[in-house]
């Protein structure tokens, strides 16, 4: 820049064009000095800076993608490892069974006989998940209740981080203390009162003594997916406009009115959502199932008998599978577990943003 | 309405009022108390099998008592290196682009939805996942390929960090006023820098504490370690051996027939949960205290 810049802009200041539009070039106007200031010559000798931003937005633009390509290639490692269960026992693999000629028991799972069928996994599965959800959903619907609209406020944040807590504990402890301290205690107490006051029901038989099976499993599942569903209805609830509240309480309600109707009534999408994001956590959950559903590819009708469920095969046969087909076929399970989770998440996410949107999120 | 009717009616919802409130102090406590008795429980049977020798010496052979699982704490130490490695930067890097650059654009919607998806992955998933990608395939001039190690073990780890960094990130970078960028801006500073040292550092306590949310998260997973980390009895010398995890020693140890590895699993329960816990207090601590009071 000349020298003889500065003594224009003193007369005309306002009608000089700006030299170049860079962020560099807004520098102020050095005044009468005759040399430009110390943090002008620092300013004009870093350049333009339009390379380095450049690389800066790249990288992170390379950070955001990079999330895609894993998903991608989770999703393509699962079908390409799966072909040849997909050619060799296909999507029926899922619900039929093969029928044993001389008994006409159904042949589940038999790797080493070349019998293979997700049938008992699916159902250990889906009943585990459901009766966890039957088991959490009233709680955790009354925690999140009772911390939002009753709860006094100086117990309102430590029993929140409680509850937290309880999803920071590893599925491995919850694991261990299900098969330690949990199964004992359904065996000796919980599982003979079933037995004697629900058993006409065919649901509860007592032919398995371990304590072991499906309503152990559900038992520990519930224990675990309610903090999030406890944290995200909250999380809903609070979305709700005090406006509603005050509303109904003007037209005489009870507080459990209130509640009822001005904030659950509100609140419901967005609480449905929260049960399906609980559900796709039980859906997936390995280790605390592995451990106390018994692990034995069998199906039955009693809740209190031992079966074996989709992720907790997986973490059990697949190291050491027999032969290619056994564990393509294992591969085969997991791509239904991530496709199902997959579904299950979006369409929770969604209900969830319908009712949170516009609302600040929660610290979580 | 006759007055009697009338009365009978309000009693009716009084009591009902009362009922639920009782039910919701119930469910409460009922949620609370498995809380308490596993803390118990660990405390209880973990602390009278923590001794010199557990955080010192190697597993013992089958059978034998004493040893301790100083393997499994280093394995752990270095399966949550590498996955920091992995996870905290790619991580913050898609939460920068999500909260700087991709604001409302179609692209950043898509990656928010993706880092979800990828959230709700079951780990056995992710397990089998990096069992295809880097134990399964043989590459002869990739040596860290073909055979089960900490790399695949810790790569599985830091996919799983990704998603709740990314959110994390992205979620405190918008508590970051305008006005510090614009004031960073009109300086003259370019943008990556104003970015770097002006948001992301004001924003820097909530990204950290986001980061050992992850980290948290991920030090429990089991199911994603089975078939890439595998464990080991003995010390692993290299990054391309099995290596050993604390998660996965407890697994091994609560599945074994012999009540001393029993004991030895609750006591190495009881030293990831405090591990854990310390993690999620101290995230608490700093967040309660106002991660950007200065600032907003």
């Amino acid at each position: 820049m000349d020298a003889s810049v500065p003594e224009i802009r003193i007369s005309q200041p306002q009608l000089q064009p700006e030299p170049e539009p860079s962020p560099t070039g807004h520098g102020a106007p050095t005044g009468a000095a005759q040399e430009p200031s110390a943090i002008r010559t620092f300013l004009l000798s870093r350049g333009n800076s339009a390379f380095a931003d450049g690389v800066f937005h790249a990288l992170m633009v390379l950070c955001a993608l990079s999330i895609f390509v894993i998903v991608a290639l989770i999703a393509y490692q699962l079908v390409d490892k799966s072909q040849l269960s997909w050619a060799q026992l296909g999507i029926k693999f899922f619900y039929t069974a093969v029928k044993d000629p001389v008994t006409g028991q159904p042949r589940y799972w038999d790797p080493v006989n070349g019998n293979f069928s997700a049938l008992p996994f699916v159902y250990g599965t889906l009943v585990s998940s459901f009766l966890a959800l039957l088991l959490a959903v009233p709680l955790a619907v009354g925690v999140a209740i009772f911390l939002t609209e009753m709860c006094p406020g100086f117990l309102r944040a430590p029993l929140a981080f409680l509850t937290e807590l309880l999803a920071a504990i590893p599925s491995i402890i919850y694991g261990l203390w299900a098969l330690f301290v949990l199964v004992p205690l359904l065996r000796h107490y919980v599982n003979p009162v079933l037995v004697k006051g629900l058993g006409w029901t065919g649901l509860f038989d007592d032919t398995n003594p371990t304590g072991l099976g499906f309503f152990a499993s559900a038992v520990i599942l519930a224990i675990m997916i309610l903090p999030i569903i406890s944290s995200l209805t909250r999380e809903v609830m609070t979305a709700v406009p005090y406006s509603q509240r005050e509303a109904v309480l003007a037209l005489g309600a009870t507080r459990w009115e209130m509640i009822r109707m001005g904030v659950l009534r509100n609140a419901r999408i967005g609480i449905v959502g929260a049960i399906i994001l609980g559900l796709g956590r039980a859906l997936g959950e390995t280790m605390a199932v592995l451990m106390v559903i018994g692990n034995t590819p069998e199906i039955h009708k009693s809740l209190l008998a031992t079966g074996t469920s989709m992720a907790s095969v997986i973490a059990n046969e697949f190291a050491e599978a027999i032969n290619d087909l056994h564990r393509s076929a294992l591969v085969e399970i997991g791509l239904a577990l991530f496709v199902v989770t997959i579904i299950v998440n979006a369409i929770a996410q969604l209900l969830v943003w319908a009712v949170t949107r516009g609302t600040p999120s929660q610290a979580h | 309405m006759s007055t009697a009717a009338f009365q009978l009616r309000s009693k009716i919802r009084a009591v009902t009022d009362h009922a639920v409130t009782g039910l919701a102090i119930l469910a409460t406590i009922l949620v609370i108390l498995p809380l308490a008795v596993i803390f118990a429980e660990l405390v209880y049977k973990g602390a009278s099998s923590l001794d010199w020798n557990f955080f010192t010496k190697i597993p013992a052979p089958e059978g034998e008592t004493g040893g301790g699982m100083a393997n499994a704490i280093v394995g752990s130490a270095v399966l949550l290196g590498l996955a920091s490695l992995i996870g905290v930067p790619i991580g913050i890097g898609s939460g920068v682009y999500l909260a700087e650059f991709g604001r409302g654009t179609k692209f950043a919607n898509a990656v928010r939805f993706t880092a979800d998806v990828l959230n709700g992955v079951p780990s056995i998933v992710m397990g089998l996942a990096a069992y295809a990608l880097i134990v399964a395939p043989h590459i002869s001039f990739l040596p860290f390929l073909g055979h089960f190690s900490a790399f695949s073990g810790g790569i599985a780890l830091g996919i799983m960090m990704i998603p709740t960094v990314c959110r994390s990130t992205e979620e405190m970078l918008l508590m970051v006023p305008h006005v510090v960028r614009e004031a960073a801006l009109g300086l003259g500073v370019p943008n990556w820098r104003s970015v770097l040292s002006i948001t992301v550092k004001t924003a820097s306590p909530g990204i950290i504490t986001g980061c050992m949310l992850a980290f948290a998260r991920v030090a429990g997973e089991t199911a994603p370690l089975l078939f890439t980390a595998l464990g080991n009895q003995f010390w692993s010398t290299s990054l391309n051996e099995p290596i050993a995890a604390l998660p996965l020693q407890i697994y091994i140890y609560a599945n074994s027939p012999y009540e001393d590895q029993h004991r030895m699993a609750w006591a190495g329960a009881l030293v990831l949960i405090v591990l854990i816990v310390l993690a999620v207090s101290l995230v608490r601590y700093v967040t309660s205290r106002g991660v950007l009071k200065g600032a907003s």
